[in-house]
């Protein structure tokens, strides 16, 4: 035993643990835990390395060109851009009053069993797998908006540049609608928890000089909550930015800009999932990588800031979305 | 009653009332799109949709067997990475980690949670498709099994910080090791909020398609093995979905009728779980 006694103190401890396992134990769980590191890193650097000819072509002009032409080789996201970012912020303008609305009823009005049920039902939506999204959009959503919705808003505001032109039915409006289902789930369940986070000494105390339930409640509560809503906004916009299926199948598929919101358009996922497997040629596949990259790194720095805001506000990591 | 305080009442009401509004029409378009599935889906789901092939292109009739049976194998291979992964990661976190270091794995895990998943199927492309040249089973199941990864971690670390400190103390204090605690009586413990975790994430990669296009692709034939094309019920609502037949689009509503039942199934079971296991939390 004298190797042993030779052993300073903590390398005893160690030999000790690992005849119990409890290093090994460690040392297992460590590694699945930084592989989840070592995917993110490697998913980030496939996806870069197999774009490297549409960076060297084209470089920054690939994010400026207008023109996709696989056919002649000339390659230019801006279309794509474009119909990506107008379908999600015409889905956050519809999502985000009804989301804090429905927040609002659900932290402040409704007791909290059924406050309860009703978010779990609303959870429910979430789950919902998006292509099942996409085929009610074909067959419900756009028929009513090219019978219904898109005439009216041709007739009462036609003369904007958003409602002008023929009407398809599948369209940037299309997207954005679909898009606004689909996200407003996350706006709700995260304000709603920001929003129960509220100390209900705000509340009293504004009840107590004499405002009315909802001065309270707009003027007190939500903008004690505000940069929680805020970081829930931004949770969905990733979402919205990054969602293929139902998008795909309702917005029309065509890479143009067009200030109309009744025109075709076309997004990021939506390229990528439609083109992805009838693409000939290293460099329009790489093209179609670039474009998944750019995708990624986005949502990726939206969700980062949104998850950092809600770290800060209610002190625990939202497992939601 | 001044007019400003009878104002500023009517504006209470009003507003309130119309946040009111605003979840019943959210809480509506779940039951719309449940009634309209189960509505023209339960119409056109029969037996054969279970046990037949998809017929020929042009013939009326036939099934998704394949695609079923598809997704069963899609999401077996996806478990057999994420699952792994995703319980060993929250167990680290929840059990072995330092401050830092799982506040950083925290963190890139809720990341890849918000990762598009359209994106993962390109990782798996580029991993699996690209080097071997075809598309197969193993580059779908890998691009479902890395997004499991995210909800198993955070679901697991949940259910094992459920448990109480007693326990472990209990345990420790018999004599038993650190790894021997964790295994025998602490993840036993947790273990009906683990599966209902794995659950979720199974019910939610099953309903994705985007990664699947161009990695499983899709087959209207039994799979020729792990290593070739494989259908899975999405892709088929999807390419069903958008086709020209008639007969088609009733099948998608029969697929999508099957999948979303699954997933709800899986969601509103997880629910009452945990909600049971809620008085074990308050020991």
């Amino acid at each position: 035993m004298v190797d042993r006694a030779r052993l300073s103190g903590r390398a005893r401890q160690f030999m000790q643990k690992l005849r119990h396992g409890d290093e090994v134990a460690h040392l297992i769980t460590l590694l699945a835990a930084a592989s989840i590191i070592v995917v993110t890193v490697m998913l980030v650097y496939q996806l870069f390395i197999n774009c490297a000819l549409p960076r060297h072509k084209f470089g920054f002009e690939f994010f400026l060109g207008r023109t996709w032409d696989p056919v002649s080789g000339d390659f230019g996201a801006l279309p794509f851009i474009y119909g990506t970012l107008v379908s999600s912020a015409l889905a956050l303008l519809l999502a985000v009053p009804l989301g804090v609305g429905a927040a609002i009823f659900l932290s402040e009005l409704a007791p909290p069993r059924i406050s309860n049920y009703l978010t779990f039902v609303i959870e429910l939506l979430a789950a919902v797998p998006s292509v099942i999204y996409g085929v009610l959009g074909i067959f419900v959503l756009v028929p009513v908006l090219r019978t219904v919705v898109m005439p009216f808003l041709k007739h009462t505001l036609g003369f904007l540049p958003f409602f002008k032109g023929p009407i398809y039915g599948v369209s940037m409006l299309a997207g954005g609608v679909v898009l606004a289902i689909m996200i407003v789930p996350f706006i709700i369940s995260v304000s709603r928890e920001v929003l129960l986070a509220v100390p209900v000494e705000q509340r009293e105390a504004a009840l107590a000089v004499g405002a009315t339930k909802w001065e309270s409640t707009w003027q007190v509560v939500v903008p004690f909550a505000r940069v929680g809503i805020m970081a829930s906004v931004f949770l969905a916009l990733a979402r919205a930015l990054g969602e293929t299926m139902a998008v795909t199948m309702v917005i029309g598929n065509d890479p143009k800009i067009n200030a109309s919101l009744f025109a075709p358009a076309y997004s990021i996922a939506a390229v990528i999932a439609n083109e992805f497997t009838e693409a000939t040629g290293d460099l329009y596949l790489q093209a179609l990588i670039e474009l998944g990259l750019v995708l990624f790194l986005v949502t990726i720095v939206i969700n980062g800031l949104a998850r950092l805001v809600i770290i800060a506000t209610t002190q625990k990591g939202a497992t939601q979305g | 009653m001044s007019l400003r305080t009878g104002w500023r009442k009517i504006v209470n009401v009003v507003m309130l009332s119309l946040t009111g509004v605003c979840a019943l029409f959210t809480v509506s378009a779940l039951f719309f799109i449940l009634g309209y599935l189960v509505y023209y889906g339960g119409k056109s789901l029969n037996w054969a949709f279970f046990v037949n092939l998809p017929a020929p292109v042009g013939e009326a009739g036939g099934g998704m067997a394949n695609a079923i049976v598809g997704s069963g194998k899609l999401l077996l291979l996806a478990s057999l990475l994420g699952v792994p992964i995703g319980f060993l990661g929250g167990v680290y976190l929840a059990e072995f980690g330092g401050r830092t270091f799982c506040f950083i794995v925290r963190y890139i895990t809720d990341l890849l949670n918000g990762a598009p998943s359209i994106v993962m199927g390109i990782f798996a492309y580029t991993i699996i498709v690209i080097p071997m040249r075809h598309f197969s089973a193993f580059a779908g199941g890998m691009a479902l099994g890395v997004m499991m990864i995210p909800i198993a971690v955070r679901t697991t670390e949940e259910s094992l910080r459920a448990v109480p400190l007693v326990l472990r103390e209990g345990a420790l204090a018999l004599g038993a090791s650190k790894w021997k605690t964790v295994a025998t009586v602490v993840v036993p413990a947790a273990i009906r909020g683990i599966v209902t975790g794995i659950m979720l994430t199974l019910a939610r990669v099953a309903g994705e398609t985007a990664p699947l296009l161009f990695t499983a692709f899709s087959n209207r034939f039994w799979s020729q093995g792990w290593n070739q094309p494989i259908a899975s019920l999405p892709v088929m609502i999807y390419t069903y979905g958008l086709s020209a037949y008639d007969d088609w689009h009733r099948q998608a509503w029969a697929a999508g009728l099957v999948l979303l039942a699954l997933v709800l199934a899986a969601n509103i079971g997880a629910r009452f779980v945990v909600s049971r296991g809620i008085s074990f939390r308050r020991v």
